[in-house]
């Protein structure tokens, strides 16, 4: 009788401490949205109002004079289809070089596939940063700086995005299969259309994710190559934007918003595929 | 013969990466350490050889050591804020995994992580801002003062540092939470036998066995921290409006040397010291890795 009352007092407090910690996290959890969400609100919101304490998170009086000034003064579209048509690249680019790459490296084990698999695992932890700016006198070699072809220089390969690739090669594509389709007579192009990429499908598909999120956020490489403002992407516009308009806030929240919104939208759709590519890449054995 | 064809095959699928790989990371990353030893003012033809002399003046010159002391703090201070709230976040989300709202924290922390910088960024400045972010008024109501948080030289390292931190948390926790899985349950399951309370297993048996992602997650986030640029840029206008100024990091102070001062071999003399730094850093991690597999 007694153990049976101990039983249920114990199940009654963990069950306690479950809906304590649910609490703790959820109140830090909207913490963390917080901020992006009285942004995308403050976009929406009139000069007077946004002054109002404590911030409301659905305006009273919701107005899209923001909106309509800063597409009226900014080319906010045309820097958002930069950075789309940049990012679409790139990520086109990454997946295809890592596609190749990463199966080449994962299943052919010849004495010059090591060398560069070795090649390119030394020169992954170089950070962009450091050798940006000979990067750019490349670009300006070329005569691709103000352009789409410029950004996408530095986006062309990712390591992360090789090593991702091969390490899923190796784990999910027997080798008895691609022995087996060339004892069939397969050619090895065939079996790479046919066989490995099919079977890549979820990771090419992260890779994919997560090459369009880090073009798309890239900050200091469009910085430099993009000087003319008919050509700047969504982040550079905005962050030269606000230098300009320090204290308007309306039409600075709702650029951001503008830009915000769809991101996040894409990001909860394919939430999945990119906690994959980040879990799998940021863990390499 | 078959392996010739295999080879050939290998060859050339490779190829067009390594070509690419060879032609924007390979040669640029040579060109840094080439030019860190030059004298360039990007218009003449000639780069004199100067050997060591850049380095010589970085020693010397104000701007770098404020930048590199800048971005050192907020390194670390991002590092000290992540590591522990991460760990704490994963530990408590891994915990109520079956809870219905699972998904919804994992989002909600993930979130700042995958947003683009600048109007994350935004958002913060509005906090912050003096006269019209919350903050102040929010401080006030329990008696503090309002703060010029964005031009108070030491409060804006503050800033930048709670904004860098908001963003880094997202993937130590995601990177925990994956290590949490990792961990066998009858380890948990035996410590529980044993009578060890929830925080007491979660102290004596998940951070030992997390340390390699400790350290992994902590190296990540250092050099990231080391290459904070947009998030300064953003937040820590001066005065008279100039972006980046009020702090001060290595990338702002290299890319103004190369593309305002035409100083582009002093600038790659910076690249490499910031190299150097990751460098370190990375050597670090994988010595205390050893280090532990021997042990």
């Amino acid at each position: 009788m007694t153990e049976i009352t101990e039983g249920a007092r114990l199940r009654f407090r963990k069950k306690l401490i479950d809906r304590a910690i649910d609490l703790l996290l959820m109140v830090f959890s909207v913490l963390m949205v917080l901020p992006l969400i009285l942004l995308v609100s403050n976009a929406f919101k009139s000069p007077q109002e946004m002054l109002a304490w404590p911030p409301t998170i659905i305006p009273h009086a919701p107005t899209l004079a923001n909106f309509k000034a800063v597409f009226g003064e900014t080319p906010l579209l045309r820097w958002i289809g930069n950075s789309l048509l940049f990012s679409g690249l790139s990520t086109v680019c990454i997946v295809a070089t890592s596609a190749f790459a990463g199966y080449v490296l994962g299943k052919f084990r010849f004495r010059t596939m090591n060398i560069f698999f070795a090649l390119f695992l030394a020169t992954a932890v170089v950070p962009f940063e450091v050798y940006m700016i000979p990067l750019y006198f490349q670009a300006q070699a070329l005569g691709i700086l103000n352009s789409v072809w410029g950004l996408l220089l530095g986006y062309l390969v990712m390591s992360f995005g090789i090593f991702l690739i091969r390490q899923n090669v190796i784990h999910a594509i027997p080798d008895e299969l691609l022995e087996a389709a060339r004892i069939d007579g397969a050619g090895e192009l065939w079996i790479f259309w046919r066989i490995v990429l099919p079977l890549l499908r979820g990771a090419l598909g992260a890779l994919g994710v997560l090459a369009f999120f880090q073009a798309w956020t890239s900050f200091a490489w469009p910085m430099i190559v993009t000087t003319t403002r008919e050509h700047y992407t969504i982040e550079v516009g905005l962050a030269l934007f606000q230098t300009g308009f320090t204290v308007d806030l309306g039409r600075l929240s709702a650029a951001s918003a503008a830009v915000l919104i769809p991101s996040i939208t894409l990001f909860v759709l394919l939430r999945r595929n990119f906690v994959q590519g980040v879990a799998t890449t940021g863990l390499k054995e | 013969m078959l392996q010739r064809k295999r080879w050939i095959f290998a060859m050339l699928a490779i190829l067009p990466t390594l070509a690419i790989f060879a032609w924007v990371r390979l040669y640029p990353i040579a060109d840094t350490l080439r030019l860190s030893l030059q004298k360039w003012d990007m218009l003449s033809k000639n780069k004199p050889f100067v050997g060591l002399a850049n380095f010589r003046e970085l020693m010397g010159d104000h701007l770098f050591q404020d930048a590199l002391v800048n971005t050192t703090i907020i390194a670390f201070g991002v590092l000290i804020i992540t590591i522990p709230t991460a760990l704490v976040l994963a530990a408590l989300i891994y915990h109520r995994t079956r809870s219905r709202f699972a998904g919804f924290y994992e989002t909600a922390v993930f979130i700042p992580y995958v947003v683009s910088l600048v109007p994350a960024a935004m958002a913060w400045k509005w906090i912050f801002d003096a006269k019209l972010g919350p903050l102040n008024v929010l401080l006030s109501m329990f008696g503090i003062a309002p703060q010029a948080w964005l031009f108070n030289p030491v409060l804006s390292v503050v800033c930048i540092i709670v904004l860098c931190s908001w963003q880094a948390l997202g993937y130590a926790v995601l990177i925990y939470i994956v290590g949490f899985k990792s961990l066998p349950v009858s380890l948990f399951e035996a410590a529980k036998l044993d009578g060890a309370s929830g925080p007491q297993s979660f102290w004596y048996v998940s951070v030992p066995m997390l340390k390699p992602i400790t350290l992994y997650v902590s190296v990540v986030t250092l050099i990231s921290g080391f290459n904070v640029y947009a998030q300064a840029f953003v937040l820590a206008s001066d005065a008279q409006g100039a972006p980046g100024r009020q702090v001060r990091v290595l990338v702002l102070d290299m890319l103004e040397n190369s593309f305002r001062n035409y100083r582009v071999g002093y600038a790659a003399s910076e690249a490499v010291v910031l190299l150097a730094i990751v460098l370190v850093l990375t050597l670090i991690q994988f010595s205390l890795l050893r280090e532990k597999g021997r042990s």
